[in-house]
């Protein structure tokens, strides 16, 4: 039982970082029809960015905060001007293949420029390990999983509760009628990116100590994190949050009680139940078809 | 245009025939690779240019055709027989995979045959009594005709050669039948195709377990050709590569694989010298192609016609404008 627990809390910390991931993806969805397959990449250039900084003798708060700034320009600004943009009218498929070529890029322009080799980053937390009733639950699994998901909460905060959220999501649900309102859409629309890129700098704060960073880390980040939305329900942000600690959780377990071996298997198994039984999404809505 | 086309197309199977005598090794290996992977390519373009079935899983299907192949020759198994059966394995998967997968659209079936590719990449790791796991499986032997010996490069690359063509009349015969264009009908509108009385469900199964078996030819055939298969070479990055070949080619050209492969393999080689920055430019390079012309490079040809077209007329509409300025001037006897 002990076992378990632990196995749980694990799995819900690595499942909020998943849940961080997924909760920018569906919001880019939702508000622009984006899919970004670079996701996982969005994660690993700001802990990139963080190290440079702090190899530049940057004090850690600085180097966050400025990473914070580089990545809304870059992730967000650009991404959406330069890509999203021009693309747009061109319907889903071509902004997909754009950010397959974004992440591949990336990947290999981090690889080719700066390192091939994992390396090491700060953890937020201080290494303490706690004896609750027999179950050992260390510091930074806790504090992991409560930052994810007090962002994740405040990231939902305000979108439901202030003027400019609630904007925000007239935009994504219907952009004519926002329009004809006053609401200015294209703005909503870069503060959803914004809101994207400084999730993905949140994601990389808390995933990297663990994992390292390293160019490929987005890979297998980015993947989960998309099934996660897929279950969830692409058109939920609540969706993201469930499907992201579902993920994180179920493989853990997997891990431990079945075979290690296949933990990355456990995230298509649930995807492709939800998918047969539920095809929008454990939260998601039906979207009608139009011919 | 026809006969210019076919003209076009024989001159090019000849020099395919004899460019082989002006190389060395290493250039027929380069070659073949590029034909192994036209067949695969071909496959996705069925699946993704034809069909619209947007599959993220065509290297699994390529690495079931090379480990079936393999395993089979381990097991004493002759080559001519692996070859078939592991099309037909891809095939069956294709429709066993396809049929959950296939209730989804677009995106989701994206994810579905990547979350698949994963799956299978992790058997070939994992089941080492199977596939040798990490080490992968050496001394694949290739495989002889009747007295004909083809453990030499070229005669290899002959057979290839002589496989690709086979696959690509069979693709050329399919998307000319009314099969075909029942494909590109259900790409372009599911719901008016099917209101047409096209069988949606099992026109998509079709092309999509079609697709996965050109991948286990070319996966069979490739086993044989490098002689040495370990799961790094099917993961999921192998099969974006294949689809961005198909993107960059021109998804639904028949012609779009033969350059999507060569971009995506023999370009590579060539650009050596750039080695780790080659996928970042690759990477770059596919943005501004989605920006620039997101039908692919076979597009262009067209889109020069339609912009000429439209030049065209809209010189005849200024032509016409001015004349009719002119009689309503003459008409009217008064000057502007």
């Amino acid at each position: 039982m002990s076992d378990f627990l632990q196995l749980l809390m694990s799995g819900l910390a690595t499942g909020s970082i998943y849940a961080l991931a997924a909760l920018g993806f569906t919001l880019l969805w939702q508000a622009s029809g984006t899919i970004n397959f670079a996701q996982g990449e969005f994660v690993m250039l700001p802990a990139f960015i963080m190290i440079v900084l702090m190899q530049m003798d940057v004090s850690f708060v600085a180097s966050v905060a400025l990473t914070c700034a580089l990545s809304v320009f870059l992730l967000g600004w650009l991404f959406k001007r330069g890509l999203v943009d021009p693309l747009f009218k061109y319907g889903m498929m071509p902004i997909v293949v754009a950010t397959i070529g974004l992440s591949i890029a990336m990947r290999n322009g981090v690889r080719a420029g700066y390192s091939a080799q994992p390396l090491n980053f700060p953890s937020l937390f201080p290494e303490n390990l706690y004896h609750i009733a027999g179950v050992t639950i260390s510091n930074s699994d806790i504090g992991t999983f409560v930052m994810a998901l007090v962002l994740v909460l405040l990231t939902q905060g305000f979108i439901t509760k202030t003027v400019t959220g609630r904007a925000m999501q007239a935009v994504a649900q219907n952009t004519e009628s926002a329009a004809v309102l006053g609401i200015n859409v294209p703005r909503m629309i870069f503060y959803t990116f914004a809101i994207n890129a400084l999730l993905a700098v949140a994601a990389a704060l808390l995933i990297t100590p663990t994992y390292l960073a390293k160019f490929d880390m987005g890979e297998s980040l980015g993947n989960k994190a998309f099934f996660a939305a897929i279950i969830g329900g692409f058109n939920n942000s609540n969706g993201a949050l469930l499907g992201g600690l579902l993920v994180g959780v179920c493989e853990n377990l997997a891990a431990a009680y079945i075979s290690p071996a296949y933990k990355d298997a456990v995230a298509l198994l649930i995807f492709m139940v939800v998918i047969l039984f539920k095809p929008q999404g454990l939260l998601g809505r039906k979207e009608e078809r139009k011919v | 245009m026809k006969k210019l086309t076919l003209l076009f197309i024989s001159a090019c199977i000849v020099a395919l025939l004899i460019v082989p005598f002006f190389l060395k090794t290493y250039g027929v290996h380069l070659l073949t690779t590029w034909l192994i992977f036209i067949i695969a390519t071909m496959g996705l373009n069925l699946t993704t240019g034809y069909a619209g079935q947007k599959s993220l899983g065509q290297a699994a299907f390529f690495g079931i055709g090379a480990y079936t192949v393999a395993i089979f020759l381990k097991m004493g198994i002759s080559f001519w027989l692996g070859l078939p059966v592991g099309a037909l394995i891809c095939f069956l998967v294709g429709v066993l995979l396809g049929f959950p997968a296939l209730r989804v659209q677009t995106i989701y079936l994206a994810f579905a045959t990547l979350g698949f590719n994963t799956a299978i990449w992790l058997v070939m790791r994992n089941e080492e009594w199977l596939t040798g796991g990490t080490f992968g499986m050496n001394n694949i032997a290739r495989p002889s005709l009747l007295d004909f010996n083809l453990d030499n490069n070229r005669n290899f690359y002959f057979l290839v050669l002589f496989v690709t063509l086979v696959m690509a009349l069979l693709l050329w015969k399919l998307i000319e039948s009314p099969w075909g264009k029942s494909f590109t009908a259900l790409r372009d509108n599911p719901i008016r195709a099917e209101s047409l009385g096209i069988h949606i469900r099992k026109y998509t199964l079709m092309s999509f377990a079609i697709g996965a078996a050109y991948a286990g030819v070319a996966g069979g055939l490739y086993a044989c050709l490098v002689q040495f298969i370990d799961p790094a070479l099917f993961t999921v990055g192998a099969s974006i590569m294949m689809y961005l070949m198909v993107v960059v080619g021109g998804p639904g050209y028949f012609f779009g694989p033969v350059l999507g492969s060569a971009v995506g393999v023999v370009l590579p080689e060539w650009l050596r010298f750039a080695q780790a920055w080659y996928l970042f430019i690759f990477g770059t390079a596919v943005i501004l192609l989605m920006i620039w012309l997101p039908d692919g490079l076979l597009s262009i040809p067209e889109r020069l016609r339609s912009k000429k077209l439209a030049k065209e007329a809209s010189k005849a509409r200024s032509l016409k404008a001015i004349h009719a300025q002119q009689s309503s001037n003459q008409e009217g006897g008064v000057s502007l």
